[in-house]
């Protein structure tokens, strides 16, 4: 167990990767990237590479899904047969059906549906190369694809991870802190509203530990705000703020 | 009107807090007025409103559309108008009141394909729209170029009291029907006019959120600044 810590973390806190323990991975999020779709975002978070689709609101098929008081929203999470280092079999897998459902249950909170009834608005993900924490960056990258749809929403969804490391918290895991951590936590932020509306934690943390976490994961998500705004302005006014 | 206050906005960005009536693409929450769309924000004497720069159309009663047939019922026909809902054309709007599905054949008048403007009579959240051609100018469209630009756009498209499109029809000596959906109808009887009125529109839609957009369609349509002028360069 030793060995991996020092392995996974230096003893002035420097990670396997070179960051330092508040450190997020270099994101960078392309707006409007699909010319089939109504929306789309493509985000690179670390080594994470994803494209996020929306296409609605449109007809609900099959029909009996409609409502007819709201429109509702559907999403699929996948990730490609090369994404990861050893083949993944291109169907739904248990793993990324829960992802999906984690996903669309973060977004529901944002999306104003009520303008929309008996239809739906579809978001795909789809991830191209995954590297620990891709369910946050889709996240990212999904809220991002539904603004540019045009899709009204309270605010835009920020997602970013948190864990423990060779006992200590950290922003933003990667995979190998991931595989071999103590925790992984990943949160996602409405930050303008101020709300919750992921929390996920697989590992063990103590109380005060999940208190920093916590902590750690907000910073984290209120800087992946500023990028993801930073995405949408330099698409619609170029310049970027007025 | 002089007080308007303009801002770029992405969802969930505060506009103002205060006492303010929410219109368009605002929501409410507390005393603050939060946008939920990437647009341009105004700020009126008592209400806010979001002037969109993306997103679909949403159908509003007494709108101009331009539909496509894609279907018909023994007594009514299915417009595409290009929203997430199907446009429904009663049949005795057309035929008049005496209509009986055993007399009258439906794709006599409108078949399958053809493009008609039309007005929406009646819209709400429990019904899909409901179409009507009773009016001047609607009816079915024979001729002309069909041109798609984002919905969000048209109001910039007719530009204030008609203004853009006005330069247009007279530089080009084209005849444009908007639909507030999006879709654009022009006919000319100068192919090159038409081409010229096609570019324009479409370099409307590129450019919408940019300023001094009238300018740049002038000077691309070649037409030289000053009141009222027709004018041509070749």
């Amino acid at each position: 167990m030793v060995k991996i810590m020092t392995q996974l973390m230096t003893e002035d806190g420097i990670r396997c990767d070179g960051r330092r323990l508040d450190e997020l991975r270099n994101i960078s999020i392309k707006v409007g990237v699909l010319k089939n779709a109504d929306g789309s975002a493509y985000i690179e978070f670390g080594k994470n590479k994803i494209l996020a689709g929306v296409f609605g609101p449109r007809d609900v098929h099959p029909k009996h899904m409609a409502n007819q008081d709201s429109g509702i929203l559907r999403c699929r999470y996948h990730m490609s047969p090369f994404s990861v280092t050893e083949r993944k079999n291109p169907a739904p897998s248990r793993r990324e059906i829960e992802i999906s459902k984690v996903i669309k249950e973060a977004l529901q909170p944002s999306v104003i549906l009520k303008d929309y009834p008996r239809t739906v608005i579809d978001v795909f993900i789809e991830v191209l190369q995954a590297d620990g924490g891709s369910r946050c960056a889709a996240l990212d990258a999904a809220s991002v694809a539904l603004a540019d749809a045009g899709i009204p929403m309270r605010d835009l969804v920020s997602a970013c991870a948190a864990g423990k490391v060779a006992d200590r918290i950290v922003l933003d895991v990667n995979n190998e802190e991931d595989q071999e951590g103590q925790a992984d936590m990943p949160v996602a932020l409405m930050p303008n509203v101020g709300k919750i509306t992921l929390l996920q934690l697989d590992g063990m943390l103590k109380p005060e530990e999940f208190k920093t976490c916590m902590q750690t994961a907000l910073v984290g998500c209120k800087r992946v705000y500023e990028i993801q705004r930073k995405a949408l302005m330099e698409k619609y006014f170029q310049t970027g703020e007025q | 009107m002089m007080d308007v206050k303009r801002r770029y906005v992405i969802p969930g960005d505060v506009i103002a807090t205060g006492p303010l009536r929410p219109e368009q693409n605002v929501y409410q929450d507390g005393d603050r007025m939060i946008s939920t769309c990437v647009g341009i924000s105004e700020i009126f004497e008592n209400s806010v409103k979001v002037i969109p720069l993306t997103g679909g159309y949403m159908p509003k009663a007494n709108d101009l559309v331009i539909g496509k047939v894609i279907g018909t019922s023994p007594l009514s026909w299915e417009f595409d108008i290009n929203s997430c809902f199907v446009g429904f054309l009663p049949a005795q709007d057309v035929f008049g009141r005496d209509y009986s599905p055993t007399k009258d054949e439906l794709k006599q008048r409108l078949d399958i394909g053809d493009l008609v403007a039309t007005r929406i009579a009646n819209f709400d959240r429990s019904r899909d729209p409901l179409l009507t051609v009773q009016d001047r100018d609607l009816g079915k469209i024979d001729s002309g170029e069909l041109v798609e630009i984002s919905p969000s756009k048209v109001p910039r498209l007719i530009g204030k009291r008609g203004s853009m499109i006005q330069t247009i029809e007279m530089a080009t000596k084209a005849i444009i029907t908007i639909g507030q959906n999006g879709w654009i109808v022009i006919s000319c009887e100068d192919s090159e006019g038409l081409l010229k009125a096609v570019e324009a529109v479409k370099m409307i839609d590129a450019l919408a959120h940019t300023p001094n957009l009238t300018e740049r369609v002038k000077s691309m349509l070649g037409v030289t600044d000053g009141e009222n002028n027709d004018t041509i360069n070749d």
